[in-house]
């Protein structure tokens, strides 16, 4: 899929460059955007080792274990078959907590951590589980309860009460997180490659 | 609100921090463990992000992008959403700085408390870099394969635009 996603948008780019006389444009994008690709990990890296660092303490004391009881009610539903206890389950939970309070530098490496707990309850390397996909999935539906670079923009844009579109925002969000949760569930049917029965501890 | 904002992360990191010690757990060699394995992995995400906002970047740049919105504007009023939002609705899922330049656009033109630019701020803020988030978390773990998550999660997005639409619509009229 992302393989011809990702020559799908090159090539065509570069065939509506020749039509329209972009050439140069799409010259200096290819020389460019790949450094600003590096610029964004570095300037990633830190929040990601700060966050996997602080997690670690967090899971060592036993933090992660009390919030992932507290929201397991409802990742029971999205993750069925997913030790409750167990350390994925922990660093999902994790993740989802920074993702209702708006923390984005914080969701992110908490997410990755949550990827890497799935990965090791993995059989096969290099593919999916359908834990992975509805985790991700989760990720790309926007779980922020008050999203402050909108308001800000609104505020700075004019706008006479910039948060009155939050009941709209909770609406459209619960409806993408429905919408992503029900497909990753009929699409994921009958293709689980996860164990079953794991109950590891870290 | 915006003073609310700036005690999140600091009470987050003093709980972790107090609860680590209080349970006897050396906290500082235990931050380095982690940071070091979240150092590999900003490696690990590298050459994904390199790929995909490279594409991305010659996509924007070449004019496709804009000819993709155009040609897109009769599914948009299929839809309900306004035509005005369609470049975001293409650039959100893949860009999230391009995302937010053509956000600002239109809170510009159209004005943030217009039926356009109310639109537009739920699109954002009910959505997130699709794309973005797909390469960075299976780029983490070397997972190729990535099955049904783009159809699920692109799905997702389209129900986030559609709702945004009704939504504002429902709740503040044309």
């Amino acid at each position: 899929m992302m393989n011809y996603i990702f020559a799908g948008m090159i090539l065509f780019g570069i065939m509506v460059a020749l039509l329209c006389g972009r050439m140069e444009a799409v010259s200096s994008a290819l020389m460019t955007e790949c450094g600003s690709a590096v610029e964004l990990v570095v300037g990633l890296t830190g929040s990601i080792c700060l966050w996997c660092g602080l997690m670690k303490v967090a899971d060592r004391a036993g933090l992660t274990e009390k919030i992932s009881r507290l929201l397991s009610p409802l990742t029971r539903i999205a993750f069925p078959g997913l030790d409750p206890h167990g350390p994925a389950m922990r660093a999902i939970s994790m993740n989802i907590s920074a993702n209702l309070l708006g923390l984005g530098n914080a969701a992110t490496p908490l997410g990755i951590n949550a990827m890497k707990e799935l990965a090791k309850l993995s059989p096969l390397q290099g593919v999916a589980t359908n834990h992975m996909a509805m985790f991700v999935v989760l990720n790309t539906a926007a779980l922020d309860l008050l999203p402050t670079t909108v308001g800000l923009l609104r505020l700075q844009a004019g706008s006479s009460s910039p948060f009155d579109i939050l009941p709209a925002v909770w609406l459209a969000s619960s409806a993408s997180v429905v919408v992503g949760v029900t497909l990753a569930k009929l699409l994921g049917l009958g293709h689980s490659h996860e164990r079953k029965h794991c109950h590891g501890r870290l | 609100m915006e003073g609310f904002n700036h005690y999140i992360v600091p009470s987050i990191v003093a709980v972790f921090l107090l609860y680590g010690l209080l349970q006897n757990v050396p906290v500082f060699d235990v931050f380095l463990e982690g940071a070091k394995e979240g150092l590999s992995t900003a490696v690990r995400i590298l050459p994904s992000l390199v790929g995909l906002i490279t594409a991305v970047g010659v996509f924007k740049a070449s004019g496709a992008l804009d000819l993709l919105s155009h040609g897109l504007k009769p599914a948009a009023q299929f839809l309900g959403l306004p035509t005005e939002v369609m470049p975001l609705a293409l650039l959100r899922p893949v860009s999230g700085s391009g995302g937010m330049a053509v956000f600002r656009d239109l809170l510009d033109s159209h004005g943030p408390d217009s039926f356009v630019g109310r639109v537009a701020s739920v699109m954002m803020g009910s959505t997130e870099t699709t794309f973005y988030t797909i390469a960075v978390y299976y780029g983490a773990i070397d997972v190729r394969k990535t099955r049904h998550t783009l159809p699920a999660a692109l799905g997702a997005d389209l129900a986030g635009f559609v709702f945004s639409s009704l939504a504002v619509l429902w709740l503040f009229g044309q």
